[in-house]
């Protein structure tokens, strides 16, 4: 058709005008650019040195000459056929290098039209375009530098909307061309060193490819991208990294709950609740990993919203045990798997807890991903405030069952090392019991369930002197004001936070230690979490007297506090939901903010280090 | 459509010792490795296979990891498209430029302008891009027409073809058939009226 006439035309190559204003004009340019690319093979480049030329101007260049190259890129899209891998190659590295950033909207929107063009006329540029898109991931310095600047913020999604339009367009037209995408986008993730907004930027870029159809394909591999770099940030920041608190607390010592230091002077070395405020590499990897955990956070409510949340769980648990579930030391990443259970109760919540609980129970995982997972479950079974008790003790009572059997088949004496799962299951147990017993005991059926418990830790074995003591300390306490069942041997646990016995059965890993869902010493994913967490403070013991008139009174004393209710609205609300003493009233907002940092406190039960 | 053939193909599939407890579908996840892969050894696109197990006897490999091969006896589907067979695709898009097809769900193609016959016309009609023939208005390309183009070349490595619909027997599928029947039934007339 057209083409072919247009390339033998000798019109004149020179002096060509590119602006078009009408249909007319608009396929006069088609002409002249055809002629110009087809005057390469006849020796003539005069023309399309000139067209090249073109192609250097940018958003700062006059209006005219972006007016120009946009009409040549709009001409190029028409003219894709007539381009020749070898022949046309400055042309096509001159359209390649092009970066959306720096072009104006008319131009960027040309422009994408091109890579659209040639990406699904010819297999050769495929690789080529999508390349180039994901570049544009990428933002350059400017951007990075006033990154919350409205301007800035404004381009942004100029250019990042036209990105994903046009990968989403390419893949409907090029079926497979996800798959070519996949590579592309993990060689282009910024490298680990790099800890600026790029990665914020880049990472929300891949979440919002899989948010799209091209997810549908390819969502699995994505999230397990961002879940990698998330592992590896976390990595990156050592517990030292994190304050130490007086080794010589239990991991159930709450500092609101002793009357001793009821009230701490504002003086005193704080508690820090956040990573060190320092402004070491450390401080910055934290607060990349916080800003990216937000993000991935923001994501899995979006897929909430649109109903897509179980379909991306089933992804996010693969890369969940892929990446984290035998990561020694992972410390926040697995929050993603909390948040993404919160919002989703019912679903994704029973279905994490029924996946762990099946990796603990299969004999043919290794030990210590059996280990870890009934950590991970026991953890997020006491943590998870959005867990109704039924499927908590339906939960228990398969670990129970489960452990019961192992005493009926075993008849051997304390070997910790021997052991080792045995002991995990029971410690798990025991843990979920010392922060749900009271409800559990509440339920006569559910209380029933936990008969064969008894005869477990009267067993041979002998679980209470192998676990960890304070949560025996904890449990017994407990199990002896609840009327759960009747130990006659007495133990002393003072002060022990965990014994030789512990020790030898958490192995080299210290897996007896681990409590995967410990409060996230993170800044903002930390609101985002806690109105769903079951701190300590929280959790009525069954020691404990009915404290209700008290709670009332404490919610009228914050309500009397002056202060900007609007700024602090999620402090209220968690420290609302807290079951801490009455004797407390926030002075301040700095004392405020120490309340609030307090979950360092409980800390020490996951940091085999500070130990 | 051209292009799909079926192959018996007798392999050897090499099973990691881990996974020996269901070899069968140790089996089928290494061959479902291969789907939508130009691989030269089939000559082709292996899209669907169907296998059984001959022998319950198998070759162990010497080495650090004992692999062990098993013989298997398959029958492949294969997509190859030869230049100038002809083959059928949906068309997602239509522009001045070009039409953008897609072949069995997974095969882009693109026949550009300089690749379409005379015959037909860009039009804008209601506001959707088509093509339209010369020689009959009902001979219409537009999004969702089933197009049956030619074979120029086939990108094997992003199963990309390059289509034309140059000769006579290319263009929408449902008005070639149907002009197809009417010819059979003018014949057919014909060869009555020559009897009688």
């Amino acid at each position: 058709m057209g083409a072919s006439e247009a390339v033998t035309d000798p019109s004149s190559l020179y002096q060509m005008d590119y602006m078009a204003n009408d249909f007319d004009s608009d396929t006069a340019v088609v002409h002249t650019v055809r002629n110009a690319l087809a005057s390469v093979q006849t020796g003539e480049s005069d023309s399309y040195d000139e067209l090249v030329g073109v192609m250097h101007v940018n958003r700062f260049s006059d209006s005219d000459a972006v007016a120009q190259l946009a009409s040549v890129l709009k001409a190029l899209s028409g003219s894709v056929a007539c381009i020749d891998i070898i022949h046309h190659r400055k042309i096509l590295s001159a359209i390649f290098g092009m970066k959306l950033w720096d072009q104006r909207e008319a131009v960027m929107d040309a422009l994408v039209g091109l890579i659209i063009s040639l990406a699904a006329t010819s297999g050769k540029y495929l690789d080529s375009c999508l390349n180039m898109l994901v570049s544009n991931f990428l933002p350059p310095p400017f951007v990075i530098k006033g990154h919350s600047e409205p301007r800035i913020i404004n381009t942004k999604r100029e250019v990042l909307s036209r990105v994903h339009a046009a990968l989403l367009k390419i893949s409907v037209l090029v079926p497979l061309a996800p798959s070519r995408l996949l590579p592309m986008l993990a060689h282009k993730m910024p490298k680990i060193q790099k800890k600026d907004q790029s990665v914020v930027i880049y990472v929300e870029n891949l979440l919002k490819l899989e948010n799209s159809s091209i997810g549908q394909v390819s969502g699995s591999m994505i999230l397990m991208m961002v879940m990698e770099r998330l592992r590896d940030l976390d990595l990156e920041i050592g517990w030292d990294d994190i304050p130490q608190d007086d080794p010589s607390r239990g991991m159930f010592d709450m500092e609101l709950e002793d009357p001793a230091e009821g009230t701490m002077d504002e003086g005193d070395e704080l508690p820090v609740g956040s990573l060190k405020e320092d402004t070491s590499g450390e401080n910055i990897v934290s607060e990349l990993l916080d800003k990216l955990m937000v993000t991935a956070f923001d994501h899995l409510e979006s897929c909430q919203n649109a109903g897509r949340l179980d379909q991306v769980f089933e992804n996010l648990f693969v890369s969940f045990e892929n990446y984290i579930l035998n990561t020694y030391k992972s410390k926040f990443t697995q929050f993603l798997m909390f948040h993404a259970c919160s919002l989703d109760p019912e679903n994704c919540g029973v279905k994490f807890a029924s996946k762990l609980m099946d990796i603990f129970l299969s004999s043919n995982k290794p030990r210590t991903t059996r280990m870890s997972a009934v950590a991970y479950l026991a953890s997020y079974l006491a943590r998870g405030k959005f867990l109704p008790v039924s499927i908590v003790a339906s939960m228990l009572k398969r670990l129970v069952d489960e452990c019961a059997d192992y005493c009926r088949t075993c008849n051997d004496d304390i070997r910790p090392e021997a052991h080792q799962i045995f002991y995990s299951g029971c410690q798990a147990i025991m843990y979920v019991l010392c922060f749900r017993m009271r409800s559990i005991l509440d339920v006569p059926h559910f209380r029933s369930q936990l008969i064969p418990l008894e005869s477990i830790l009267m067993h041979k074995l002998n679980p209470l002197m192998v676990c960890l003591p304070s949560i025996v300390a904890e449990l017994l306490r407990q199990a002896k004001a609840g009327g759960l069942f009747i130990i006659s041997d007495s133990f002393i646990f003072d002060d022990l936070l965990e014994s030789e016995l512990s020790r030898a059965f958490g192995g080299c890993e210290r897996l007896d230690t681990f409590f995967p869902f410990d409060p996230i010493l993170l800044k903002m994913s930390n609101s985002a979490i806690s109105p769903n967490f079951n701190y300590w403070a929280m959790v009525r013991a069954t020691y404990e007297e009915d404290e209700d008139d008290d709670d009332d009174a404490e919610i009228i004393v914050n309500g009397d506090e002056d202060s900007d209710e609007e700024n602090d609205g999620d402090i209220d609300y968690a420290m609302n939901k807290m079951s801490i003493t009455p004797k407390h009233s926030f002075k301040n907002n700095m004392e405020r903010d120490r309340l609030m940092k307090m979950p360092s406190r409980i800390r020490p039960s996951t940091s085999p280090e500070s130990l | 459509m051209e292009g799909l053939k079926l192959s018996d193909a007798e392999l050897m599939v090499y099973i990691h010792p881990s996974k020996s407890r269901n070899v069968r579908k140790a089996i089928c996840r290494e061959l479902s490795s291969l789907l939508f892969q130009y691989d030269e050894t089939f000559d082709g696109v292996l899209l669907a296979y169907d296998l059984t197990v001959g022998s319950k006897q198998a070759k162990i490999l010497a080495g650090l990891t004992p692999y062990f091969g098993v013989r298997v006896n398959t029958k492949l589907l294969l997509f190859n498209p030869k230049p100038n067979s002809l083959v059928e695709g949906k068309i997602l898009k239509v522009s001045l430029e070009s039409i953008h097809v897609v072949v069995l769900g997974f095969s882009a193609a693109v026949i550009t302008d300089v690749d379409i016959r005379e015959e037909f016309k860009y039009r804008m009609k209601d506001g959707e891009e088509c093509f339209v023939s010369r020689s009959d208005k009902d001979h219409v390309l537009k999004v969702g027409t089933m197009l049956r183009l030619q074979v120029q070349s086939f990108d094997e490595e992003v199963m990309h073809i390059a289509g034309s619909l140059i000769p006579a027997n290319t263009g929408c599928v449902k008005w070639l058939e149907k002009k197809n029947d009417e010819e059979a039934l003018h014949m057919d007339r014909d060869r009555k009226r020559r009897k009688l």
